[in-house]
């Protein structure tokens, strides 16, 4: 996938990334040839149902897989045009945390009930800022209250001194947030943040986080199965089935025209405000990774999958500067030489229940 | 003439969950429940909605039996659940039952589907017809957990899988298909397809759908996603801190809010197009955090988050009004002392 | 009113009984072959599954595998008497001219009962103790169960052993009533921490709403849930209750001359080190042997019960 003209090296650039595990019966090959490439400033959702490999995708760039059971056979990782995959263990440790950050959907999770969230924030503040400067216990704890206060937490002192038990979901959360931009990243990797929590709670913590990303300049990924918070929250959006990403556009392009045939059953399938009923959602499910169907793994999903779908693998093909979608009913064959525009339908905005099926 | 199924009357649940002060003589009590009044008629989705803490999941949870109300009654069909102190009779436990929100942990897993299907089939002993009589076979116990699977759309062959194989969405459908084994009439589903994708929460929506226009069931329809409830529920229930602030009929309910707390709710719904973006009230930033069900503000419980507030609010706690036929509130903006 | 208009909810299954059964043999056949692969993956499990169960048939058929089968019993052979390790006599004999190697494969026969002996008697009874001290907790069954436990943990558990291992009989039986005794309440302290934190989980709520009878709640939802701890607690155990065993005969409680027993082996050989050390060190070494492969297929048993991701 090219990038626009930009002479900056993209922050993160995913190539070709395939990650296979190794389970009773076989491997599962879930991540199938992941393209993914973002710059400096932008904030990119990445969007896509429990399974596809989204989670997997973003544990491989921070090296957290378990390795054992799963094999990287192919592909780069590249942070700031230095390949993460090939790193060793001390500049992998200077990436993680300082380069790059990650909260997770369960904020309880993350954090360790026995110590109090002052240990917590300050041993990361500590392991993080050891290597230039020796900050001094003082200073540690002083910007320890500055991250609290930043994330808007009342009272810091006294916060510091309480355990993450006795904090509510949203505040817990904070915390993670704080935490991890405590390190000044330049990358903030958000895993369904707000998802084990209210709608107000987590609207205050979305818009928590564009203002942060905001005044530092950090980047993010924020990955979730919501579209809602995607449209609200990020410029470009990345569309995620089975191990591939299938489609990239800018948010409003997306949301005014999704192309790829999973995105438009995705935006199908969420209830609507104006009532209506519930479509029936996309039928089937994932594919097995361990045998995953030939060709374009959505195919057997799909309401307009066509012979060419079930033999060979889409690839990204660029419809405009803020549009690229991998899907054979917009381009031909790879075989066939060119890029020709396949059978471009005409695109309609309504996506009423079951027009998806009728389309 | 519809008649009321389930009927709630000034139910309370408040549990102890610790002491303190002088010789530890006062006791901590959250009050979960505080005063709770609906019904749900026969054959209708009830909605209830709110966020953690709200009390809507310990209205399901005493319902269902898990506990015993501190206060106030619960009548199903005009009898009270809690008669006396004996435990709830097995006529009762067949005709109520509930759908969990986490299929992960309501199905054990270490027992087959087949052993958790099984399972009210064998208790509530549903015998198999003799062969030749009536319409269909209801055949042997094997049978009619493969006849439940082929209900809720999952092949015969799951029978022997464990849950951990299961996709979420089938988790719930095995879930699903637990609860009507038993031939209820009213069902409880607890935010039953919040942990589940939104690609297959539809197909299990209009699964519940099919399966109550078929066997006249009643639901209570417990979730947080207002989206969903917006075409789910024929009437919806809105609590806060163990009350309800507001009832009404779900068109009503969202084209015309009066609570304050509605509004608030309504307006931070994330929604995926412009058309849907006109109909949200206007945004209301809340600010803060919900405050803890140990400390309950005085007055009404809203008053510290609420833009509207007036100086009654911190006073005196509002009572249920009707604004409009079918539409209650609890809010003195529109209550008259 | 019981009596509401109860529509038909007859489904037409379009399975017959044939196939249903057909599944039902598949389904057995594929959950052995998981549980090997899960317990196969590390090797070394194997390993000590494969000694175990050398142990075991040596053990049982002793007398027709051992080079010189009556050395087991009353017998002396002066003429023959701490002669090193030959070709004659693998591990050489000790100070009464009987082969070690023939004593010691007799001597497994007396350690691996009271492996599986102790073990026999002590999981049923602590594991029940633990689930209805767990199921009823808060109430005076827990109280009661748990105090008695306490009891008995607080007893220094060589001591307990020893003391009533010597009111006794010595003998091996004896021996290993002293053991059993000294060993249940771990097994209902486990049980118990466990039992207590699964009756909270939503699939035991579950089950109550729909009408399940208390034992079915304990022993169909909640034990299940407890098995792989056990086990694996258990593989573990009898190489303790092996070693313990051992430690009884060494100080002349339990198993009594002229049978062979690992412990007394080491104890009577260990006058003779270091010049007629293989009167000591092979049955220590057999001791570690049959320690070294319980553990090993304990791990391997734990791996066999840990849940499936996929």
């Amino acid at each position: 996938m090219s990038c626009e003209r930009s002479e900056a090296i993209p922050l993160i650039e995913i190539k070709n990334l395939h990650v296979h595990f190794s389970v009773y019966g076989g491997r599962l090959k879930v991540l199938d040839g992941v393209d993914f490439v973002m710059r400096s400033g932008e904030k990119v959702g990445l969007v896509g149902e429990t399974g596809c490999g989204k989670t997997t995708t973003m544990k491989a760039i921070l090296r957290v897989l378990p390795m054992p059971p799963a094999r990287i056979p192919q592909g780069e990782i590249y942070f700031k045009g230095r390949d993460i995959l090939k790193m060793n263990a001390s500049d992998l440790q200077q990436v993680r945390g300082r380069g790059i950050s990650m909260i997770f959907q369960d904020p309880t999770a993350a954090l360790n009930p026995v110590f109090s969230v002052g240990q917590q924030l300050e041993a990361v503040i500590h392991h993080s800022t050891n290597r230039e400067s020796k900050l001094s216990r003082q200073e540690i704890h002083q910007q320890a209250i500055a991250s609290l206060q930043e994330v808007a937490l009342a009272d810091p002192e006294r916060l510091l001194r309480s355990y993450p038990v006795q904090l509510s979901g949203g505040m817990r959360q904070r915390v993670c947030i704080g935490m991890a931009l405590a390190t000044g990243p330049e990358l903030l990797i958000a895993d369904e943040p707000g998802t084990s929590l209210d709608v107000t709670i987590q609207d205050q913590i979305l818009r928590l986080l564009r203002k942060l990303v905001e005044e530092k300049n950090t980047s993010v990924i924020l990955i979730t199965h919501t579209l809602g918070i995607v449209r609200e929250t990020t410029d470009r959006v990345y569309v995620m089935y089975a191990g591939n990403m299938v489609e990239v556009a800018a948010t409003t392009e997306l949301f005014s025209h999704p192309l790829h045939p999973y995105t438009r059953g995705l935006m199908d399938a969420v209830p609507r405000l104006t009532g209506g009923g519930v479509s029936d959602g996309i039928p089937g499910r994932i594919p097995n990774y361990l045998n995953p169907p030939p060709g374009c793994r959505f195919h057997p999903r799909c309401p307009q999958a066509m012979d060419i779908c079930r033999q060979e693998k889409p690839y990204f093909y660029k419809l405009s500067d803020n549009h690229e979608v991998a899907c054979f009913l917009y381009q031909g064959s790879k075989e066939q030489g060119s890029k020709e525009q396949g059978n471009l339908r005409p695109v309609t905005c309504d996506l009423r229940p079951a027009t998806w099926r009728a389309l | 003439m519809t008649t009321d199924i389930l009927t709630f009357t000034d139910l309370k649940k408040h549990f102890v969950i610790g002491h303190k002060g002088i010789l530890n003589r006062e006791t901590v009590t959250v009050k979960a429940v505080d005063g709770v009044s609906f019904a749900v008629r026969e054959g209708e989705t009830f909605g209830l909605v709110g966020e953690s803490g709200s009390g809507k999941s310990t209205v399901a949870y005493t319902t269902i039996g898990m506990y015993r109300p501190t206060a106030g009654t619960i009548s199903f069909r005009g009898r009270n659940l809690f008669e006396g102190n004996k435990a709830r009779p097995l006529a009762l436990k067949k005709d109520i039952q509930i759908v969990y929100q986490d299929p992960g942990s309501s199905l054990n897993p270490r027992r087959s589907i087949k052993e958790i299907i099984g399972l009210p089939l064998q208790i509530h002993r549903r015998p198999p017809t003799p062969p030749n009589v009536g319409g269909g076979r209801r055949g042997n116990r094997l049978e009619q957990v493969v006849q439940l699977l082929e209900m809720v759309e999952l092949p015969p062959d799951y029978m022997h899988k464990y849950p951990q194989m299961l996709g979420g969405g089938e988790k719930q459908m095995v879930a699903i298909a637990r609860a009507l084994a038993t031939e209820p009439s009213f069902v409880i589903l607890d935010e039953p397809t919040s942990a589940l994708d939104v690609s297959i929460q539809g197909k299990i929506i209009n699964l519940l759908i099919r399966l109550q226009n078929e066997f006249h069931l009643s639901y209570l329809f417990i979730t947080h996603d207002l989206s969903l409830m917006r075409n789910v529920a024929s009437r919806v229930a809105i609590m806060y801190m163990g009350k309800v602030c507001e009832i009404a009929e779900t068109a009503e309910f969202f084209r015309n809010p009066y609570h304050p707390y509605t509004q608030m709710l309504l307006s931070s719904i994330p929604v995926v197009s412009e058309e849907e973006e006109k109909l949200k009230p206007q945004k209301i930033t809340s600010t803060g955090e919900i405050p803890s069900p140990v400390n309950v503000p005085s007055g009404c419980s809203f008053h510290l988050r609420c833009p509207s507030k007036m100086d009654i609010c911190s006073e005196v706690d509002p009572v249920m009004v009707e604004v409009e036929g079918g539409h209650t509130v609890r809010c003195h903006l529109y209550g008259d002392q | 009113m019981a009596e509401q208009a109860t529509i038909s909810r007859e489904f037409a299954t379009t399975f017959t009984a044939q196939q249903i059964k057909q599944l039902e043999r598949e389904s057995r056949r594929e959950g052995l072959g998981r549980a090997w692969y899960k317990f196969s993956r590390n090797k070394l499990s194997v390993v000590g599954m494969a000694t175990v169960l050398l142990l075991v048939l040596l053990a049982i058929f002793a007398p027709w595998v051992t080079p010189y089968p009556k050395h087991a019993g009353p017998f002396t052979d002066f003429a023959h008497a701490k002669i090193p390790p030959s070709l004659r006599y693998p591990f050489g004999t000790d100070q009464i001219g009987r082969d070690v190697l023939t004593r010691i494969i007799f001597g497994l026969r007396s350690s691996l009962l009271m492996g599986v002996v102790v073990l026999a008697l002590v999981v049923p009874p602590g594991v029940l103790l633990g689930l209805l001290a767990g199921y009823f907790q808060g109430t005076w069954i827990d109280t009661v169960i748990m105090r008695i436990t306490d009891i008995f943990l607080s007893v220094p558990p060589l001591i307990l052993a020893l003391a009533v291992a010597s009111v006794l009989k010595p003998n091996l039986w004896n021996g290993m009533m002293a053991v059993s005794l000294m060993w249940w309440p771990w097994y209902t302290r486990l049980v118990y921490g466990l039992g207590v934190a699964l009756r909270n989980e939503y699939f035991v709520s579950a089950a109550e709403v729909t009408g399940a009878s208390t034992a079915h709640i304990i022993f169909r939802e909640i034990l299940p849930n407890t098995i792989s701890p056990i086990f694996t607690k258990m593989s573990l155990d009898v190489a303790w209750v092996i070693i313990i065993g051992s430690m009884l005969s060494f100080v002349g409680l339990g198993v009594q001359p002229p049978e062979p027993s690992l412990g007394t082996m080491v104890a009577d050989g260990s006058r003779y080190l270091p010049d007629q050390w293989w009167i000591a060190v092979f049955p220590a070494l057999a001791i570690v042997v049959v320690v070294l492969g319980f553990n090993l297929l304990g791990d391997g048993v734990r791996d066999m019960f840990a849940a499936e991701e996929i």
